[in-house]
């Protein structure tokens, strides 16, 4: 071995372990929110007498991840239908389509979508459009005279709230 | 007495003997480029000017925007009313912006016409692809830094798209949005793509395909006839623009360009000012329900497409048509390198362009009127034509307000006014029975949601007793047929 191909070798293998030793720390960092697992927790929506028997209202809560930059997204709304004294559903706002914000139509009890018209029955089925199946719905408990909902996602199709 | 001309000539030539220029800028200046066809040529520079606008302004407003979820909008807000001409530099930034894409799409359509990706310039085309590329992702996430309620419900479709991916979806929404759920982080990610990472590659490009271009000379005017032949086309190509078919790029190609780019910036700036900037539209609370997301007009055809392409290969379609897209584009001058370049003799490419045109503009100007979305405020504001009230009974009257009340408004046009999701109304009696017009509120079906249990039978009544007045005054309602066998009955 030639002196030359020696250094040459040599190079490689430096910056071989340079690249590596600061390339994986550094493509951890970009994939760190990908790996990183949401544990959705239980948030409060409020008191249960906020919500009316037969009816369909707003509620909102703070995510749970939020960041203190986060400003007014920090804010997620949903839907929640409160059946009776003892039974509720709450809908993501999320379109199951492509995420838009459905809206609540109480005199024809239908939820639609303003991007691209999927709308959904009172119990969150889906009744026309192109969303693939119905809203997608929060795991809820009542504690403590509360309502509280297990969130905080984005829901899409393989991942819901 | 100094002569001044002199003094000038004395510093040039003092720089010019220590910098060299004469030998990179002078083959620049002195390089052959075609005769012929001199207008459409100008496409590639006047992109140039556009980024390097873009550059300019980007930092400029880069001294005022704060990238930050829970600030970005009010800086906006700020630049818009409060700093002077702040308004101005959005309104530059947004316009250029725009030229920018038009200006790359009319120089790829130029490219294309001329059939000048091929050999010896298949390279130039790949990294033309990849500037295309590179600069609509600064249009989509130049559109997400406006940090409105456009901007996070369009995360939200985008955040959807990449949730549909087998096994990987949730983890790529995650990776896009910086966490779980649209917030500070998303921002700050768009941001670094929309700041650094997209304008570096941006640049970096432009570098090598302008050096390409240098390298293997500008295609020159296709002639029907005139054959590409990869053995003998570098000869043959400098022997034509070394003759009579070439001259210099300095003096008048250039200038060509000058005027070109220079005519593009008066127009831009003109429009900015005229026009003003671009929203932001409405504070980023995903609260505030009552919206109705639209992208901005490069990406309008996207959203149209997914309204209406059928459920059933959606998801397939939303992951395999991008891929096979971009493939295709990067692929055409490996398609056909060699032979004819005249577009009279290329029926193919001259058809598929054409359709490619035709499904974009058609694509984009249908998202402008959505006619597949229920219209949201029709049932509360839009009008009932008098001609539809006009000496009804008072249970027709009941029936009409209840249409509106129903909400079947939003979905149904009645004169003009209304929601397009569902069929105009306008004569529905004379396509359908009563029985028909009660079954198909009472079901549904199509793409109607079932009433029948949020009608009461006193609404059901009524609506249908409305519906059924709805034909001209001199064609019946329809009937069933063995009615009209049986006069008798």
């Amino acid at each position: 071995m030639t002196r030359r191909t020696l250094l040459n070798k040599l190079a490689l293998l430096i910056n071989g372990v340079a690249a590596l030793l600061v390339g994986i720390p550094l493509v951890g960092f970009i994939f760190a929110p990908a790996v990183d697992k949401a544990k959705n927790q239980w948030i409060s929506l409020g008191k249960l007498d906020e919500f009316t028997v037969g009816q369909t209202k707003l509620a909102q809560y703070m995510n749970p991840y939020l960041v203190p930059w986060d400003g007014e997204t920090a804010k997620v709304p949903c839907w929640v239908r409160r059946i009776d004294e003892k039974t509720f559903q709450v809908f993501a706002i999320n379109c199951a389509h492509l995420g838009c914000p459905v809206k609540w139509f109480a005199e024809s009890e239908l939820f639609m979508c303003p991007c691209h018209g999927g709308v959904y029955y009172a119990d969150g089925s889906r009744a026309s459009g192109p969303p693939p199946r119905g809203l997608f719905e929060y795991e809820y408990r009542v504690e403590n005279g509360n309502l509280e909902v297990r969130g905080g996602r984005l829901p899409t199709l393989q991942e819901s709230v | 007495m100094l002569n001044p001309l002199r003094q000038i000539k004395k510093v040039s030539d003092w720089v010019n003997e220590r910098m060299q220029l004469q030998s990179s800028i002078g083959p620049l200046m002195s390089h052959r480029v075609p005769l012929r066809a001199r207008w459409f040529y100008v496409f590639g520079s006047a992109t140039l000017t556009c980024f390097l606008m873009q550059i300019l302004t980007g930092i400029l407003l880069a001294t005022v925007y704060v990238p930050s979820a829970g600030e970005a909008y009010q800086s906006l807000e700020h630049l818009n009313y409060v700093q002077p001409l702040g308004w101005y530099l959005r309104a530059l930034h947004n316009f250029f912006g725009n030229a920018m894409v038009f200006m790359l799409i009319c120089h790829l359509l130029q490219v294309v016409i001329f059939a000048a990706y091929k050999y010896p310039r298949e390279l130039t085309w790949v990294f033309g692809c990849i500037l295309f590329i590179c600069v609509l992702a600064m249009a989509f996430t130049g559109q997400v830094l406006r940090w409105d309620q456009d901007a996070y419900w369009g995360l939200g479709i985008g955040a959807s798209m990449a949730g549909r991916v087998p096994l990987i979806g949730p983890y790529l929404v995650h990776l896009m949005l910086g966490g779980p759920i649209i917030g500070g982080e998303t921002l700050s990610r768009f941001f670094a793509l929309h700041v650094f990472v997209l304008p570096l590659t941006i640049a970096g490009t432009i570098f090598v395909h302008v050096m390409l271009v240098l390298k293997n000379g500008i295609s020159d005017p296709p002639k029907a006839g005139t054959l590409v032949n990869p053995k003998t086309e570098r000869e043959e190509y400098e022997k034509r623009i070394s003759g009579d078919e070439g001259t210099t790029f300095f003096p008048t190609p250039i200038a060509r360009d000058a005027i070109f780019s220079g005519g593009l910036v008066i127009v831009v700036a003109l429009l900015a000012a005229m026009l003003g900037p671009a929203g932001p539209n409405g504070i980023p609370d995903p609260t505030i329900i009552d919206t109705s997301p639209k992208p901005d007009i490069w990406f309008m055809s996207v959203f149209s497409s997914l309204a209406l392409l059928p459920p059933a290969i959606e998801t397939f379609l939303i992951l395999t048509a991008p891929v096979v897209l971009v493939l295709a584009l990067f692929a055409v001058p490996f398609m056909s390198n060699s032979g004819e370049r005249h577009i009279s003799k290329r029926p193919v490419a001259a058809l598929t362009l054409i359709f490619i045109i035709l499904v974009y503009v058609v694509l984009t100007v249908l998202g402008y009127q959505s006619p597949w979305s229920p219209k949201m405020q029709a049932w509360s504001s839009d009008e009932t034509p008098i001609q539809f009230i006009e000496g009804r009974t008072p249970l027709e009257l009941a029936g009409a307000v209840t249409f509106q009340y129903k909400q079947c408004r939003n979905c149904h046009q009645l004169g003009g006014i209304g929601g397009q999701r569902g069929p105009e109304l306008d004569t529905i009696a004379t396509r359908k029975t009563t029985p028909e017009l009660i079954r198909q509120a009472v079901q549904g079906g199509g793409n109607m949601p079932t009433y029948g249990h949020n009608l009461s039978p006193e609404e059901l009544n009524a609506v249908v007793a409305f519906l059924a007045t709805l034909h001209p005054e001199n064609q019946p309602q329809a009937q069933t047929a063995d009615k009209s066998l049986n006069p008798a009955d």
